[in-house]
């Protein structure tokens, strides 16, 4: 797991307009600078939200990338849903705790 | 001169962004009670609003962290997200540099504090000035407090920056106002989004209002986690404000939950007579 890296790559797609369009022309330029697992590599190419959220990343960075990756507000929602279903709990961060449903 | 204005409200981008999914009721009544505010606010004739935030990893990430940070530049741009993702055209806020210079070193005198001359405002700055500065012409000092990447500040030390803040302001010749704007309990941009405790959050609101020192210090970290979610970690935004009045309280004009918004909406002023 290198959750730290995979947040940051996220962070800084999010709020650097010309590493978002390097990425969208040639994701692997972006992806080769992050210490990335191939899971996450996979998870971010595709883009695969659900999974993103059980590999831990903290919503308020994730909720922008699937903005960016076209996802409207209630499909963002569903696919972190839809992958605790599939998946089970969140396996790092912020939302581990919480037997992977970031609520009680 | 000292602090003309202190208060509280929400900021959570669906109040902006999602408006359109709300009901009318819900999204009339909140845009109203900010619209009050907002009248209090000039009417209180304020050379600069302080904005005391919790960003969300807009300009802050965990490779360097502070807990505290006060913003010193010329001017800042907001929103840094999709302007039609939160409903809110990106614009340039003027900064208050000179000012904001010696308000933090006053506030260091107390506190440690870190400072920005760059920054850039996300929703949780945005949408409160949509509503309360819908010019952008007032100048504006941004405060941010750490909420969202543990490990995070102690909520009595969110008082004693409040406090040191406070007497920042005392200590400079502008009017200043300082509005706190976070959630209460809410789990933002989860699978639980749209869920909120509105016994906690009304139980939170009375200590607020009635500036409750050692009730609103009393929470555990774990117990706000469990019982209002990550998003419920932003009280510290409210007890930074409950710092900088201590000895006033203050009125609850807005409360209610509405889903969408993904939060209890909240407006909320100090009454500082007697103060100013």
């Amino acid at each position: 797991m290198s959750l730290y890296y995979l947040q940051k790559l996220l962070y800084q797609l999010n709020r650097d307009p010309r590493l978002q369009q390097q990425f969208f022309a040639d994701k692997a330029s972006v992806l080769a600078a992050y210490k990335l697992d191939d899971q996450e590599v996979e998870a971010v190419e595709k883009p695969d939200i659900g999974m993103l959220y059980i590999l831990g990343v903290n919503g308020q960075i994730l909720m922008h990338y699937a903005a960016m990756c076209g996802y409207a507000w209630p499909e963002y929602i569903q696919a972190m849903r839809d992958a605790l279903a599939v998946h089970g709990n969140v396996r790092a961060g912020l939302y581990v705790t919480t037997d992977g449903k970031g609520a009680v | 001169m000292s602090l003309v204005f202190a208060g509280v409200c929400s900021h959570g981008p669906g109040i902006t962004g999602r408006r359109a999914m709300a009901a009318s009721d819900d999204a009339d009544s909140l845009y109203a009670a900010m619209d009050g505010m907002r009248q209090a606010l000039e009417a209180s004739r304020p050379d600069a609003l302080v904005v005391i935030a919790a960003e969300h990893f807009a300009n802050f990430f965990m490779d360097n962290m502070p807990a505290y940070c006060i913003g010193m530049g010329e001017e800042y741009e907001g929103p840094i997200e999709n302007p039609q993702w939160l409903g809110i055209q990106r614009t340039q806020v003027p900064g208050a540099p000179d000012l904001s210079r010696r308000i933090i070193e006053h506030t260091l005198q107390e506190v440690d504090v870190a400072y920005a001359q760059e920054w850039k405002f996300d929703h949780g700055i945005m949408v409160p000035l949509h509503f309360l500065t819908p010019r952008y012409d007032l100048p504006v000092i941004p405060v941010n407090i750490n909420c969202q990447g543990p490990p995070i500040t102690p909520l009595h030390r969110a008082w004693a920056f409040g406090k040191a803040l406070r007497k920042a302001c005392d200590a400079v010749r502008e009017r200043i106002a300082i509005v706190g704007t976070g959630g209460i309990s809410h789990w933002p941009a989860t699978p639980d989004s749209g869920k909120i405790n509105e016994p906690w959050d009304r139980d939170f609101l009375q200590r607020w209002a009635s500036n409750d020192r050692s009730r609103l210090l009393a929470y555990t970290d774990e117990q706000t986690y469990f019982e209002a979610g990550q998003g419920g970690f932003e009280i510290r935004t409210f007890i930074a404000v409950s710092g900088a009045t201590e000895g006033c309280t203050a009125t609850v004009h807005y409360y209610r939950p509405i889903p969408i918004f993904a939060v209890g909406c909240t407006v909320g002023i100090v009454s500082l007579e007697g103060q100013i």
